[in-house]
């Protein structure tokens, strides 16, 4: 009894009699979501462009935080270490589309998949092999302090997260739907036999969307490394955008965001109000189980293209 | 007409028999000597490090190409599944010592298949990526579940589960006096079960369902196959070998286990295992194993013989490399599987 008590009941007696600390678990989870979001996000680009399901995203985030934060080490200013982290992250999209992507053409999707799952490993051996596997500092100078906003003691750091997810995705969607590129991005990703037939190469495309990943990867690295510290984990956080990516659709730029805010959201206010009834830790699997119960309803994710099946 | 004149037998004789008997002198060879010559020949490191794991995860392997190679669904929940096989045969044999231990083995797999027909439930509606992606969930949700309640490791301080001491028909079998050679016969002749068992469940009604669904779900649910029947039944069957190959994992090789064993990387290891051996070929899965388990240590010991002498986190690094690099280029030059390679030398070489 008194467990169902803790669990249905007390919980929403605690949302209504402190709703400022709800609103705080909440907004600071929105947060956490976003950043998420910036994970998924690299993943979504490429599964609509190429239908891969990059495993290797997670791997990328690694490689391009690992890169960024070596070259500093090395005394390389920020503004230097930056285009040069750009310059490595295309040329991996040159080397993974010439050695990767090309011979395995026409291969079905889980070959892909798992090519992608080799490739995390090799990205990883490499990242750590050139820049070493001890934990590195990425101090970009934004305070880690609590800030009031409106009554809510908020994450300063999480905050500028926020924005910066926010100015990347507008300027996604301007590159997206206002340039010659964008079009055929899209085009290629709504039917790759016409595109191909009105002249689109499918190869420049794969290349332009796994190094736009690998920019996306750069600032999730960034975002992510500063939070956390950049280490051989970073690549585990690949893990934590699988749930959003399906929750808001493998094929959809927004469905990545609204995902990522409902993951991040979900998590953190069932981890502060149910955590500590069924024992804590439940982050690990908690966005699984929203996304599948998610999916029971809407089996292509909230925003993904509906699956339409004929014999 | 140049695939037909190929074949300028008639089916009865070029494939039905002759093929048939070289199959049959094979695997009686192969039985033959993994029986006999392989305990007597093989030291105490190739048995306990090389082929204990290898024939474990064979079994694995063979679980979730049951699953994914010849009922379509893909799975990334087989660390999970293991696991429950594991902690049940564990909690059985703690409760019940003087119950036989293979039984138990037996017994620890229907565990397994039940809680894998459950996460096998939303497979009707969810398919695909979405469904790999949904059996995390099992995944991550069933490790949590038994680091969480300490009841699965009855209480023990250090959260491990360990295996005790336990005989069938008078030898010791599991334990730390278990011999190594018991250990490797156990594994290989409970392989050698379910190994015969899948060969003639695939060609039953049970197979050619699956392989119907596998191909196209709508189209075989047209024809009249139980689509939920099915998907749930290659998710029980799927799970009942994982869960005995997690029972097998824990008390003949790693003696005793956290659940760490069972983490992520098992579930995308076996996975490794079925697409290089072959998706839906049950000889597939065992040279998968055999090739992603042995691959490890080749590389490990590969700096030694040749004489290189290269830091320990530096080799790790390399090591991982190649085999990540490996993966890749094994998928390009056959994306179907060792198993393919060896049925295109067959029909070259027409044995």
């Amino acid at each position: 009894m008194e467990f169902l008590w803790d669990f249905f009941v007390a919980p929403f007696i605690d949302m209504i009699e402190f709703p400022i600390f709800l609103a705080e678990v909440a907004v600071s989870g929105l947060l956490t979501g976003v950043m998420y979001s910036l994970v998924a996000l690299g993943f979504v680009l490429i599964f609509k462009a190429s239908q891969v399901f990059n495993f290797a995203q997670g791997a990328m985030v690694l490689f391009a935080a690992l890169t960024l934060v070596g070259l500093m080490e090395h005394g390389v200013p920020v503004w230097g270490a930056l285009p040069v982290t750009a310059i490595v992250m295309v040329a991996l999209a040159f080397a993974i589309e010439r050695g990767m992507l090309r011979p395995l053409i026409n291969q079905p999707p889980i070959t892909l998949f798992m090519a992608t799952i080799g490739l995390s490993f090799l990205l990883e051996g490499a990242g750590e092999w050139v820049w070493g596997s001890n934990v590195k500092a990425l101090d970009l100078g934004i305070p880690n302090s609590p800030v009031d906003v409106g009554g809510m003691l908020l994450n300063e750091f999480d905050l500028i997260a926020a924005l910066v997810a926010a100015v990347l995705v507008a300027a996604l969607a301007l590159i997206f739907q206002h340039t010659p590129m964008g079009r055929a991005l899209r085009a290629v990703a709504d039917d790759p036999q016409a595109a191909l037939s009105l002249g689109i190469s499918l190869r420049t495309i794969w290349i332009i969307v796994w190094s736009v990943a690998g920019v996306v990867a750069i600032v999730a690295g960034i975002m992510w490394g500063a939070k956390s510290g950049v280490q051989f984990s970073l690549s585990l956080i690949a893990l934590k955008a699988l749930p959003v990516l399906i929750l808001g659709g493998l094929t959809s730029v927004p469905g990545a965001i609204v995902g990522g805010l409902i993951i991040g959201l979900g998590e953190k206010v069932a981890e502060v109000y149910w955590g500590p009834v069924i024992g804590g830790a439940i982050e690990n699997w908690f966005a699984y189980m929203l996304a599948m119960l998610v999916l029971m309803f809407r089996p292509q994710g909230l925003f993904g293209e509906k699956i339409i099946e004929r014999v | 007409m140049t695939v037909l004149s190929y074949f300028n037998d008639l089916y009865s004789t070029f494939f039905a028999t002759r093929s048939r008997t070289i199959n049959t002198v094979f695997v009686t060879v192969i039985s033959l000597l993994a029986l006999f010559a392989v305990p007597t020949l093989a030291n105490e490191y190739w048995l306990q490090a090389i082929l204990i794991p290898f024939l474990i995860f064979a079994l694995a392997a063979l679980g979730l190409n049951l699953l994914t190679g010849f009922a379509g669904q893909l799975s990334l929940g087989t660390g999970g599944f293991m696991a429950v096989g594991a902690y049940s045969a564990f909690k059985m044999t703690t409760a019940w010592p003087e119950l036989d231990i293979i039984a138990i083995f037996f017994i620890s797999g229907f565990f397994a298949a039940g809680v894998g027909i459950l996460f096998g439930l939303p497979s009707l509606r969810i398919k695909g990526f979405y469904l790999a992606v949904a059996t995390l969930a099992a995944q991550f949700f069933l490790i949590w579940l038994f680091n969480r309640v300490p009841w699965f490791y009855n209480d023990n301080p250090s959260g491990t589960i360990t295996a005790p001491p336990r005989t069938f028909a008078g030898v010791m079998v599991t334990g730390p006096e278990a011999a190594a050679e018991v250990r490797y016969l156990v594994a290989l002749v409970l392989l050698a079960v379910f190994v015969f068992f899948s060969w003639n469940l695939m060609r039953s009604r049970f197979g050619r369902a699956w392989m119907a669904v596998r191909d196209m779900d709508v189209a075989a649910e047209i024809v009249g196959i139980p689509l939920l029947r099915t998907k749930l039944l290659a998710f029980g069957v799927s799970s009942y070998l994982c869960g005995v190959a997690g029972a097998l994992f824990v008390f003949l090789y790693l003696g005793s286990a956290e659940t760490i064993a069972f983490d992520v990387n098992v579930s995308f290891l076996v996975l490794f295992m079925i697409i290089v051996g072959g998706l839906g070929s049950i000889t597939g899965s065992i040279i998968g194993a055999a090739f992603i388990t042995i691959l490890p240590i080749f590389l490990t010991n590969l700096n030694p013989i040749l004489g290189i002498d290269l830091a320990v986190d530096l080799a790790k690094h390399i090591e991982v490399i190649i085999f990540g690099g490996l993966i890749i280029v094994i998928l390009i030059l056959e994306p179907h599987g060792m198993a393919r390679l060896i049925q295109i030398s067959r029909e070259r070489l027409r044995i």
